[in-house]
């Protein structure tokens, strides 16, 4: 059996989310190749290359997968499949856009989003906003897997494969890039950080998320909200934690001024530890909530972040 | 320009899904059933674009069970111009769905296909890209701004970085997110008038797809529960406990 996993990384940094992609793979047993698509990626290729368990990097280097699109990444996975039995990637904005096509390309129904890896074709994921856990096993020849890689530990270090350069991927494409806005911030990245603290409507204005900023600065957390904060304005969409945004599970997650509907709980609640601060006693967040603290947030905040 | 909006009836956001005892799924039966949320949005882009002159017809398709009826009811209602259900009992994989509604495409000739990014039921997110490249169509997913420019459609789209803007040659398929849009809700006059709109009857085998589901469903469980937390009083008793018993900070 041979499995390759996409690499996830910005073409300059390789991402922790293909480590524990690795992780996953490695339950399913087999050979594990690491495809690394980007435009001068010789430095991301290099780290991938140390993975431990990884037997090659595949790197495909061309400035039409500088952006990764859905069209030029089909592409390049579709070829490279007649080498390999799965193909797995992380759960993130970048592959869950192309790897539905790559399964329908090669006529396999895609398992999206896997929290366990049973075996190399059984798998569980969690359906229903998380209220549900499907064990499936799939019948087709090749597997098309993404992977929720808060479910997954990391890979260490310590390998040391070879990189093969594959050919460039054969468009024209009829997509284009245009241009991005990306979200700046020195902070940890949200599904990467050890302590994540969200606001939700209760933070009531975008200047207001400044208290949020102050605490997560003060203990060097990722600052995440709801999808209310998030359509409210308060916040960018890419700080939305819930079934429709980003999966955390980080060691201790704070949920200020968040009610705890079951979008948002879907997307925090495998986190370590919970804690939420809330003024509404009977706020659902509480019954998931390893500490609950029934506060206004806009004295209880600031004070937590003085008391650290 | 045709426009064609695929929706799906799924379980009511608002509703916790129950797993059945005996672990073979989810207990559907007396639960509230609605038109998937991020579908509604799709509607209501397809009824914009007709209203500012874009599109010239908008279809609306359900594959599901008799009652996806109501739901494609419910698009019309919002102001598409007329339905297409497809029936089938079995909740059909994102591969088999996208097989139909390429058969669908091929007979309608829309432009512009456009999907939810994900069915909140068994959240796959794998519909839109897959009849993409079963139609060798560009695509633009997680759309939060659509704006179509002569042949072309600029979409903007809400990425785990931020915003990313891609133009795409036409015809295309988009799948919508949350900030797209606000959806209408239907007006009385508007939900008597969609009695009369057209609702074509068909099944899965008009169009000559194997539907046969490719994944097993061993079992269905109850996720991991989490031990009941405690409250604490005051800030100086959380940071206590965040420091000394979990051990956190
Ligand atoms: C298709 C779909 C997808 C969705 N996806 C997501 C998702 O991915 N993520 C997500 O989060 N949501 C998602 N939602 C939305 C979800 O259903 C809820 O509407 C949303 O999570 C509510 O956000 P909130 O808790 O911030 O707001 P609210 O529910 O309004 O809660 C605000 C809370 O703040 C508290 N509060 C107010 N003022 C104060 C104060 N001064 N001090 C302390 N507490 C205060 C209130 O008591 C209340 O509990 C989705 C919904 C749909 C339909
Ligand atoms: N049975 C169905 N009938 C019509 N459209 C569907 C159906 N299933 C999925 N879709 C469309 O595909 C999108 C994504 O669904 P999924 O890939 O299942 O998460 C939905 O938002 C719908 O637009």
């Amino acid at each position: 059996m041979a499995i390759l996993i996409i690499a996830e990384h910005d073409n300059t940094v390789l991402k922790d989310a293909t480590h524990k992609t690795v992780t996953a793979a490695k339950a399913m047993g087999g050979d594990i190749d690491v495809l690394v698509a980007g435009k001068d990626v010789e430095g991301v290729s290099a780290e991938a290359a140390k993975i431990e368990g990884v037997r090659k990097v595949v790197a495909c280097d061309h400035i039409s997968l500088k952006r990764q699109l859905a069209e030029s990444m089909e592409s390049v996975v579709v070829d490279l499949m007649d080498r390999y039995d799965a193909v797995l990637a992380p759960d993130t904005t970048t592959h869950t856009n192309y790897m539905p096509r790559v399964a329908a390309r090669l006529d396999v129904q895609q398992i999206s989003s896997v929290t366990g890896v049973e075996n190399a074709d059984t798998f569980v994921r969690p359906i229903y906003a998380g209220n549900a856990m499907a064990h499936v096993q799939s019948s087709d020849p090749k597997k098309v897997v993404t992977v929720r890689t808060t479910a997954f530990d990391t890979t260490g270090e310590g390998g040391d494969a070879d990189v093969e350069a594959i050919s460039d991927p054969s468009g024209p494409f009829k997509a284009e890039f245009v241009s991005e806005e990306l979200t700046e911030s020195d902070r940890p990245e949200l599904t990467d950080a050890n302590i994540v603290i969200s606001g939700g409507r209760g933070i009531g204005s975008s200047e207001n998320f400044a208290i949020i900023e102050a605490l997560a600065d003060k203990l060097g957390a990722a600052v995440g909200a709801s999808r209310a904060a998030v359509d409210a304005g308060y916040v960018p969409n890419d700080y939305q934690v819930g079934q429709t945004g980003k999966s955390v599970a980080p060691d201790l997650y704070i949920a200020i001024g968040i009610s705890g509907a079951i979008q948002h709980l879907a997307g925090m609640k495998d986190s370590r530890v919970i804690v939420a601060i809330n003024k509404d006693e009977d706020a659902p967040i509480f019954q998931i909530a390893d500490y609950g603290l029934v506060a206004d947030l806009f004295k209880a905040v600031p004070e937590f972040t003085e008391a650290v | 320009m045709k426009v064609l909006v695929p929706v799906k009836r799924v379980l009511d956001y608002n509703v916790k899904a129950r797993v059945k005892s005996d672990q073979s799924g989810v207990d559907l039966s007396n639960v509230k059933m609605s038109m998937n949320p991020f579908d509604e949005i799709s509607v209501e882009e397809a009824v914009r674009m007709q209203e500012s002159g874009t599109a010239s017809e908008t279809i609306v398709v359900s594959i599901g069970p008799a009652r996806a009826r109501e739901t494609i009811r419910t698009a019309l209602a919002m102001g598409m111009d007329r339905g297409i259900h497809v029936q089938t009992d079995e909740d059909l994989e994102p591969l088999a769905v996208a097989k139909i509604l390429k058969a669908i495409v091929d007979a309608e000739g829309p432009e512009i296909v456009i999907l939810g990014k994900q069915a909140i039921d068994n959240d796959y997110g794998a519909t839109g890209p897959m009849l993409a490249a079963l139609l060798d169509w560009p695509q633009g997913t997680f759309a939060n701004t659509i704006e179509k420019n002569g042949a072309s459609l600029s979409v903007k789209r809400e990425v785990d970085g931020g915003l990313q803007t891609v133009k795409l040659e036409l015809p295309a398929v988009v799948t919508t997110d949350l900030r797209l849009n606000e959806p209408r809700y239907a007006s009385l006059p508007n939900i008597m008038r969609a009695k009369k709109k057209p609702i074509d009857a068909k099944t899965p085998g008009d169009y000559g797809v194997d539907t046969a589901p490719r994944l097993k469903v061993l079992k269905v469980t109850e996720p991991p529960a989490r031990k009941a937390g405690i409250k604490v009083e005051n800030v100086a008793m959380l940071v206590d406990k965040l420091k000394n018993e979990a051990g956190v900070i």
